[in-house]
């Protein structure tokens, strides 16, 4: 894969391991036995690109490595191995000035949590651009009056706390204060994961308002197939800290070509006025603590051969922004 | 698989609960009423605060105070669960309504084998012999499908995954053989292929034991697959319900029509979804109107005053006043 001209973000190769054992105790017995300390590859080579203005979803179950990856991309956690850069600038070195870290906000799943329950929204939101110097301070009101109006709240909200709001409130709120340092890339962890579905639907109608208007690139990490369906331009699988199948999504949707996309999206719940004869789906998602070998999807696929244990597939080019990591992806396809 | 008796197996008959808080009365639930039949799926679906869960509460009478069960009736085979004392209340929960909910690690004892909880179900409301016991727990493990049960009675909860977990809280329902289950987002927390398994299972479950199942979830893709029929909840209150065909196909309350309208499948990927505007209202001292004429474009003069039921057919009941044509715009 090269580097595509617009390329905004480019991963290559990206890892996180995580320690399993801390201490003097576990040290000491490891010198002891000799024995290699115990980890998990929360996220384990991956490599995609998002190129300006694009939307990218990142889709997966539990312990696939999609919240890690975003925890890296935010700044908030360190790669141990690989290539992070955003425009072509690694991106420890954007993390490490402070103004440029600005560049990729996150939007969080729950917004209780992730607003201070102590600041006025005035401040939660107008807090950073000041302090960062993108306005001064005496603009500080007009500023995220402004932006409050961009993110469909009215003036009234400027002095009121998070606990004052309904949750779909808080997240506007939570979505203008990512605004507010004009930010590059905007990542969006499961943003609308926890909200009613008539709420869900005003959320994403803004999230696509403000993409159009605001030029954003954005990062749309969910385990909601129909939501990505519906925004992203492309999707990453992932399934235990490794991507399987990079496609436009409507390619995606309906032409999968790793055996596990097809898997979720058969297992994926749709709207229909007939009871559905439900598959039986096949398997647990292993723990990612002790991945199986070769390709971790194996114990779950029907189409598996003894190459699939004996070693990793290579995510190959199959299609112009296609790629999947499976060795039998064309007689699946 | 529907019995043709004349008693249904359950019948919430204008049921009220309320909480008396501090800032007044939060009326929960307000006269709803539905029926579930022997070996029938009911899918009661609805947002945050439409009442959907205090209404499972209030059918085991789970509901503690401030929360009240104010007025209405709860006749399960026939016999009204309410005027029962505690004690005789302790007789049919667990025994012949069983609960599941949505967090495993919430119902199941970290400290005590998996086995020894699905016991405790059992010994609590039948006599019998160690190895009866044990071989109803290894069945009702098997019948879940947890691999190599007679290994496992002996694991504690945090060696299984939260999908193993969720199928150890259903064989404890089920090992008692209750007439009727009430199951309360119970797949909401699971990864989507999990969660397919799970509904395979239930369903088969039902279609072979003939108990009852209500399960209640605020996904309608989900239920749309799994129940026979849909009660939709909206602050409160029932607006519409109907077999499942009826309600997806042809929804008649404005919420569900706008609800179903709402969500992303329903929508060209990249267009606006039509969102429904507004927010749902308080239930904080809320009238007898229908709640959702706040956020109806079809609302008239009338909405305000208590809606009477309109019944379309045998299986089919709106509460709405200026209900849309038939598929007009669906």
């Amino acid at each position: 894969m090269t580097e595509a001209p617009n390329s905004l973000l480019a991963a290559r190769d990206v890892s996180k391991v995580f320690p399993l054992e801390r201490g003097l105790w576990s040290a000491m017995s490891r010198k002891m036995t000799g024995r290699p300390m115990r980890r998990v590859r929360a996220v384990d080579a991956v490599s995609f690109d998002v190129a300006e203005g694009e939307t990218v979803g990142v889709v997966g179950e539990s312990g696939c490595g999609k919240s890690t990856l975003a925890k890296m991309l935010a700044g908030l956690s360190h790669a141990n191995g690989g290539d992070l850069r955003l425009r072509g600038v690694p991106l420890a070195e954007v993390m490490a000035d402070p103004k440029q870290a600005l560049k990729v906000q996150m939007i969080f799943q729950d917004p209780q949590s992730s607003l201070n329950a102590r600041m006025k929204v005035v401040d939660i939101i107008g807090e950073a651009p000041v302090v960062h110097g993108l306005i001064p301070r005496s603009e500080k009101e007009a500023y995220v009056r402004d932006l409050l109006s961009k993110v469909g709240l009215g003036p009234e909200a400027l002095n009121r706390y998070p606990h004052q709001f309904s949750g779909g409130q808080r997240q506007r709120i939570g979505i203008a204060r990512a605004l507010a340092v004009k930010p590059e890339l905007l990542i969006c962890d499961e943003s609308v994961a926890a909200l009613d579905v008539s709420v869900q639907a005003q959320i994403i109608n803004l999230l696509m308002d403000l993409r159009r208007d605001l030029g954003l690139t954005m990062l749309f990490i969910s385990h909601d197939l129909s939501v990505i369906r519906h925004i992203c331009d492309r999707v990453v699988v992932m399934y235990l800290g490794r991507v399987v199948e990079i496609a436009p999504t409507d390619q995606l949707f309906s032409s999968p070509c790793h055996p596990y996309t097809r898997m979720l999206l058969e297992g994926m719940p749709r709207i229909s006025t007939e009871r559905r004869t439900f598959l039986e789906v096949k398997g647990e998602i292993p723990s990612p603590l002790d991945p199986p070998p070769g390709c971790h999807f194996n114990p779950r696929c029907q189409f598996k051969t003894d190459e699939c244990l004996a070693s990793r597939p290579p995510l190959d080019h199959i299609a112009p922004s296609r790629s999947a990591a499976c060795i039998r992806w064309r007689e699946i396809g | 698989m529907k019995d043709m008796q004349n008693v249904p197996l359950l019948e919430v008959d204008g049921l009220n609960t309320s909480f008396n808080t501090r800032a007044g009365v939060v009326r929960s639930v307000r006269n709803v009423s539905f029926e579930v039949g022997r070996g029938e799926v009911l899918g009661i679906v609805g947002e945050s605060g439409s009442g959907k869960s205090v209404t499972g509460l209030s059918i085991l009478r789970l509901i503690d105070p401030p929360g009240k069960i104010v007025s209405g009736a709860i006749r399960f085979d026939g016999e009204d669960l309410i005027p029962l004392s505690e004690r005789q209340m302790r007789k049919v929960r667990g025994a012949r309504i069983a609960m599941v909910f949505q967090n495993p690690m919430m119902t199941l004892n970290p400290v005590q084998k998996i086995g020894d909880q699905i016991a405790e179900a059992l010994t609590e409301h039948e006599r019998l012999s160690a190895q009866e016991v044990r071989a109803r727990c290894i069945a009702a493990l098997e019948a879940v499908g947890i691999p190599s049960p007679e290994e496992r009675l002996n694991a504690y909860p945090h060696e299984f995954s939260g999908g193993m977990r969720q199928r150890i809280v259903i064989a404890t329902a089920l090992v008692t053989r209750p007439d009727l289950i009430i199951a309360d987002e119970p797949t909401t927390a699971l990864d989507v292929t999990i969660q397919a398994q799970i509904i395979h299972q239930m369903r088969q479950l039902i279609d072979q034991t003939g108990a009852g199942l209500i399960w209640i979830s605020h996904d309608l893709a989900t239920l749309s697959e799994l129940a026979d029929r849909i009660v939709v909840m909206y602050a409160g209150t029932v607006v519409e319900t109907g077999t499942t065909a009826e309600i997806i196909g042809n929804p008649r309350h404005p919420y569900t029509r706008r609800l179903l309208a709402s969500v992303p499948s329903a929508n060209e990927p990249g267009q606006p979804l039509r969102q429904i505007p507004g927010i749902m209202p308080s239930l904080l001292d809320i009238g007898d109107g229908c709640p959702f004429a706040s956020r109806c474009d079809r609302r008239i003069e009338g909405c305000e005053r208590p809606i009477p039921a309109e019944r379309l057919s045998p299986s089919r009941s709106v509460w709405c006043i200026n209900m849309p044509e038939e598929r007009e715009d669906a």
